[in-house]
């Protein structure tokens, strides 16, 4: 009988110990309504969201449950029980990418709706993205969100001389950069999300390349491609190293890790916070092209066969009234979609933040990209194809003709197996197809 | 004879059909994933994943870690086996404070880590302190393979080294104690004992441990992911990368396959070389 100083018992303990790890394993939830008409939506998931949402949308519009699911399940839910012919829900809300798919045959055509709604000053760009390529309109917008600089005093004070704020080039974008690393003693002061979860990869799609080139995927081998990924190797060289770890800005930006940054809206809500007077947010610089910028827009529809389409329509009306609007960007942060006055009692860095995307919208040669349309799962990929990009050209210093040659087969092989038309900023063809 | 010759199909049937259903049915449908899409055969998944900028590194920082952590956590483990063997005080303390990584989920292990190798982490705030460096060592950029490379190594043999630990701490309890005073009796010293007697009777368990660490090697990735993000990839993260934020399950077969066939390498390796001699028994 082998003997030591273990007993079974602390033996089996440890070995337990093991075992409670391996299943403390993952957890779910649903989120169910509460009677009423259905009104389902891929927004607002995280549930102190959802709950806000269904305060003010029990206020403005009585009888309605709200309830979130994801992307993917919106779309096959809403095919399966319109294919059905048992349509379960009333209204639909959704970002671009989720409903416009569902233009062919599954929604209600809601262009008489929008002449009754009347000009409630929606920007043409978003009423042609609503028409997803037909002659009609499929969904109504609903609110928007978008990506804008963000600056502290402390870098502002760099910016070069004769250069305005919010009217920046990307040249003199690249200059500020360069004067705040010098004057901090050679440490960048402008950080980018390159981090796993950041979202880089949109401001190359939607910023810098529609600035550079005018377009997204069929000028993604130009020459004019390849000064931009030049431009954008000047920049990361003036750029935080530990960007490629930075997920949302808000956290380097805060704790003075770097004092200028871009990055989607909700991600810098929280940099203003303490010293919101020191705080700027700025629109993206502009291009030989124009000003690329990006936009998410969320839309409602209706499905066909809808459980009540009357009141639908009534919670639609509500939901785009300037007032609903600004209760809206409020209690949840989505910026309003139609023409509006912000006002000046919210909080600091919601109102920064206003004031900048609606620049970024009105400003001339405004180029408008949206996040890729109608790629379902394989989206990912078309990312992936940015992301890429970028990590050879601009962190490991690949040659660039060779990368974006080898990348736009890449992206030639999904959009052929796909077929889909491409998106805005591109021009719509049948077969979006890489230039 | 009946019931004789029946009865062993019959108590193997579950494992098989729980073998067969949850081993061979994935690995059928992986293997015909990565080989085929809508018209038929192809090798289009194998191009884009060798096309793929991340592949070749992944490929490369995998082996690189097993060959680091594996034979460093088989020598902790042996050392502290023995430890525990000489019977210190407070043994079975220091038993379960060894075993506590053994309990704590891989990618939180990560974050602790990270915590301590991150640019404002307390590593760097210790060389700040002590006056060693001005701003610290950006351990974790994206430009110093060499510095991820040791802080995933680190993280990993803390993590890990318990279920080596763990393995070889049972196997030397089943050893005979006989052997080991007879050899102290012919006046064998303690590297002579060690080399000679309980390594030798150790084989068994040396070649579960090792075939366990170092498929639980090739699966590591969380630690990575949490400390380095997408800068330092690893093979299962790339299966995880492609199958679940790509959306696509060809690559993601592909890779796994490739994963599969290191596993069954090693495997076989370990199998024809880690042999307990045979007279030991």
């Amino acid at each position: 009988m082998p003997t030591s100083g273990l007993t079974r018992r602390s033996f089996l303990g440890a070995a337990g110990l093991g075992a409670v790890a391996l299943t403390a394993a993952c957890t779910g939830f649903a989120t169910t309504g509460s009677g009423g008409m259905l009104f389902l939506s891929t927004q607002f998931r995280p549930a102190d969201e959802a709950e806000r949402f269904r305060d003010l949308l029990g206020r403005t519009a009585p009888g309605v449950s709200y309830v979130t699911i994801e992307e993917s399940p919106f779309a096959s839910q809403v095919r399966s029980q319109v294919g059905a012919g048992s349509t379960q829900v009333g209204l639909l809300g959704g970002l671009h990418g989720d409903i416009a798919p569902l233009a062919d045959g599954y929604l209600q055509d809601l262009t008489g709706l929008l002449a009754d709604l009347g000009n409630r000053g929606w920007p043409a760009a978003y009423l042609q993205l609503a028409r997803a390529g037909t002659d009609r309109t499929w969904y109504i917008p609903w609110a928007t969100a978008s990506y804008v600089l963000a600056a502290h005093a402390d870098a502002l004070q760099h910016l070069p001389s004769g250069a305005d704020a919010a009217a920046l080039t990307y040249d003199q974008f690249l200059d500020w950069a360069i004067a705040a690393r010098r004057a901090n003693g050679n440490r960048p002061m402008l950080g980018l999300p390159a981090g796993p979860k950041g979202l880089l990869h949109r401001f190359t799609q939607g910023y810098l390349l529609p600035s550079f080139t005018g377009g997204q995927i069929t000028t993604f081998r130009s020459d004019a491609a390849v000064t931009a990924w030049q431009y954008f190797r000047e920049l990361w060289a003036n750029c935080a190293q530990a960007s490629t770890n930075y997920d949302f800005m808000q956290e380097p930006l805060g704790s003075g890790e770097v004092r200028m940054a871009w990055d989607h809206v909700v991600r810098l809500v929280h940099a203003p916070e303490r010293d919101p007077q020191d705080w700027r947010m700025l629109p993206a610089p502009r291009g030989g092209h124009g000003l690329g910028y990006m936009a998410v827009v969320a839309g409602l529809a209706i499905p066909k066969g809808g459980t009540d389409p009357e009141l639908a329509q009534r919670t639609i009306s509500a939901l785009t009234k300037p007032q609903t609007q600004i209760e809206l960007l409020r209690s949840n942060g989505f910026f309003p979609s139609v023409d509006t006055v912000i006002p000046d009692d919210l909080p600091p860095a919601t109102k920064l933040e206003a004031d900048a995307v609606h620049r970024q919208q009105q400003a001339p040669g405004a180029i408008l990209s949206l996040p890729p349309v109608g790629l379902g799962q394989r989206e990912g990929e078309v990312s992936k194809v940015f992301k890429d990009s970028f990590r050879s050209i601009v962190l490991d210093g690949a040659d660039i003709r060779a990368t974006l040659d080898q990348q736009a087969r890449v992206l030639q092989g999904i959009l052929d197996e796909l077929k889909v038309p491409c998106w805005a900023p591109d021009p719509v063809a049948d077969f979006c197809r890489v230039g | 004879m009946r019931a004789r010759f029946g009865s062993p199909w019959l108590l193997l049937l579950p494992s098989i059909v729980l073998l067969a259903a949850l081993f061979g049915w994935p690995l059928v449908r992986a293997v015909v994933d990565a080989f085929s899409n809508d018209q038929g055969f192809t090798l289009d998944h194998w191009r884009r994943l060798f096309d793929d900028p991340y592949f070749l590194t992944a490929l490369r920082n995998t082996l690189l870690l097993i060959v680091i952590v594996v034979p460093i956590q088989l020598v902790l483990a042996v050392g502290m086996a023995l430890l525990m063997q000489a019977r210190p005080r407070f043994a079975s303390g220091h038993f379960y404070l060894w075993c506590v990584p053994l309990a704590i989920s891989e990618l939180a292990a990560g974050l602790v880590w990270l915590s301590i190798f991150g640019n404002r982490g307390y590593l760097n705030s210790l060389l700040v302190w002590l006056g060693l460096s001005q701003d610290g060592v950006q351990w974790l950029n994206y430009q110093h393979t060499g510095t991820m490379l040791l802080a995933v190594a680190i993280a990993e043999i803390w993590r890990a080294t318990s279920l080596v630990f763990v393995i070889v701490v049972a196997g030397v309890q089943m050893i005979p104690r006989d052997y080991d005073e007879a050899a102290q009796v012919f006046g064998a010293n303690f590297w002579q004992r060690l080399r000679h007697v309980t390594l030798p009777q150790l084989g068994p368990s040396l070649q579960v441990a090792l075939i366990l660490r170092t498929i639980l090697a090739l699966q590591a990735f969380a630690v990575a992911q949490a400390l380095t993000g997408r800068d330092f990839p690893l093979l299962v993260g790339e299966t995880y990368e492609w199958y679940s934020n790509l959306q696509n399950p060809a690559v993601a077969s592909a890779v796994s396959l490739v994963v599969l066939a290191i596993s069954l390498g090693t495997a076989v390796f370990y199998l024809r070389t880690v042999r307990a001699p045979e007279g030991s028994r």
